[in-house]
């Protein structure tokens, strides 16, 4: 009993790591930069089939897709920042929320025409067969470590990235005041794109672990989008470190959840999102 | 220095309109390096408007801007700072949840990179290495101001633009503040000080210029003209 208890503790916690995943690129972009990016999941899920095929018909191993990916996903972000929604960056946030819930249909349409309306899964091999033995009735999967690992180095890297880099120093000069950046000589809009940029690569990464932890399918974005949204409103909007709290603390509800009936665990996972927010409405590690 | 009597900074019939409203109207004047020009005017004269112009950020100019005889039409703000014209903005505009030396680093970072690093900094506001770890938006008024004129000063321009240093500043901290000035000209800088305080920016300026309504109504020596004129000119008729 104690031990089926501890064990689905752990599956929560690393369930969280992938949900961490999913959010922190929406944490630098809607947390730092300010720029709801409604497309995030999306981009999570046209990153997957990118990687789908890379595995399938190019015939990469995992990896080295993911590998290959990074620094694609870094100019995808950082174009599509410069050129298309540097543009209504500063204009009313509905307008923001317009351009990236178009983007969003176009990938999903997009995906559906290419890959068809089918679930899709990339093979880990080993990696997703192999499991690590706790203790007697304790066990874990080893994809699932290596997501959470995966998760607490890009929440580590993306803090220092922030506070502890040059161009960390600009993005928080930009989130503190675009206008004033401009004035000292700044370039807000290459700033932007940097960050998008970085948001991206976060996105490449996440598409790693969940095209091989779960089947996807063209129209999943959303639901990506909507925990992501709730791991880094969880968390703390901006704190790069509270979105892994709130991925943990999502991870847990939901598989505690699915334990009284397979049908809750999403519900659970809302019931203790909404709970957190009546408690501290700026979420457990608010930024200033 | 060779460059001691060449013009760092040439305005040549400089108009700036906010739609209809020409906010400037057809400015001339000129600063030398390591010479301090203060603009006088009242509030709405213009002032600001003509600093934002010479760093380009207004959307629409006619006339030109020359820094060391180069035209600056199309250049972005960045390129222009990197050039050597740093701005202290109007009411200091530091980085709130930056420290203080986030903020400073950040004139380094966007500057010509030059001579002027930290050191010189703490040697001109000792205060501000003391609190080099604090959040800029905590600080007092005139240690904001320090922050502002470092930033700026660590950018290592030929010539800086000073937009009302004094404002909203207790008599004793503007003092210290333009104690330093002339610190800041002997070390080669060119200075322009945009003031609504005429005796205070009169009192260091090499030259001055005087705007009304967009417009430069009188220009010269502050220790060749009179109180009489300059009020005149500052006022209108």
């Amino acid at each position: 009993m104690v031990g089926a208890l501890i064990n689905q503790l752990l599956q929560g916690v690393l369930l969280g790591g992938l949900y961490t995943l999913f959010a922190t690129g929406l944490s630098f972009s809607a947390g730092v930069m300010r720029f709801v990016n409604i497309a995030h999941g999306d981009f999570i899920v046209l990153a997957c089939f990118a990687l789908l095929t890379m595995t399938t018909t190019l015939g990469l191993h995992p990896i080295v897709a993911v590998v290959l990916l990074l620094p694609v996903a870094f100019a995808v972000g950082f174009t599509l920042q410069r050129f298309l929604l540097q543009r209504v960056v500063g204009e009313k946030i509905l307008l923001v929320i317009l351009v990236t819930f178009g983007l969003s249909i176009i990938i999903q349409n997009g995906l559906l025409e290419v890959y068809g309306a089918d679930t899709h899964k990339v093979a880990g091999g080993w990696m997703e067969t192999s499991t690590i033995a706790l203790g007697p009735d304790v066990n874990v999967g080893l994809f699932s470590v290596l997501t959470f690992i995966a998760a607490v180095i890009v929440v580590g890297s993306l803090d220092l990235l922030l506070y502890r880099s040059g161009i960390g120093v600009k993005i928080r000069a930009v989130s503190d005041d675009v206008a004033t950046a401009d004035l000292i000589g700044l370039s807000s809009a290459r700033i932007y794109g940097v960050a998008m940029g970085v948001s991206f690569v976060t996105i490449g990464i996440a598409a790693g672990f969940m095209s091989i932890w779960s089947n996807f399918d063209p129209s999943a974005g959303p639901t990506h989008l909507l925990i992501a949204f709730e791991v880094i409103v969880l968390g703390g909007l901006g704190s790069m470190w509270g979105s892994l709290a709130g991925g943990v603390v999502l991870g847990v509800a939901q598989t505690i959840g699915a334990q009284f009936d397979a049908a809750w665990q999403i519900m659970a996972g809302h019931i203790v999102f909404l709970a957190v927010l009546v408690v501290r409405p700026h979420g457990l590690f608010p930024r200033h | 220095m060779a460059r001691t009597n060449a013009a760092v900074l040439q305005v040549e019939g400089l108009s700036v309109f906010y739609g209809d409203f020409k906010a400037v109207d057809g400015v001339d004047l000129s600063v030398n390096a390591g010479e301090i020009v203060s603009i006088i005017g009242a509030n709405g004269a213009g002032k600001s408007t003509l600093l934002k112009a010479i760093i380009g950020q207004s959307n629409r100019v006619e006339g030109r801007v020359r820094f060391d005889g180069v035209d600056l039409a199309g250049r972005s703000t960045a390129e222009i700072v990197a050039g050597g014209v740093a701005l202290v903005p109007e009411g200091r505009r530091l980085f709130a949840s930056l420290s203080v030396e986030e903020n400073l680093r950040l004139g380094w970072a966007v500057g010509r990179k030059g001579s002027i690093g930290f050191d010189e900094v703490w040697r001109l506001f000792p205060i501000l290495e003391e609190r080099r770890r604090q959040k800029a938006g905590l600080l007092s008024g005139g240690e904001q101001q320090m922050v502002a004129l470092g930033r700026g000063l660590l950018a290592n321009p030929r010539i800086l633009l000073c937009d009302e240093i004094s404002l909203g500043l207790a008599p004793i901290v503007i003092n210290d503040l333009y104690a330093i000035i002339p610190t800041i000209k002997a070390s080669g800088i060119a200075i322009v000080i945009v003031e609504q305080d005429i005796t205070r920016s009169l009192a260091v300026a090499d030259r001055f210029y005087c705007l009304l309504e967009g417009r430069v109504t009188l220009a010269g020596i502050p220790a060749d003209t009179s109180r009489d004129a300059v009020m005149k000119h500052y006022f209108g008729e």
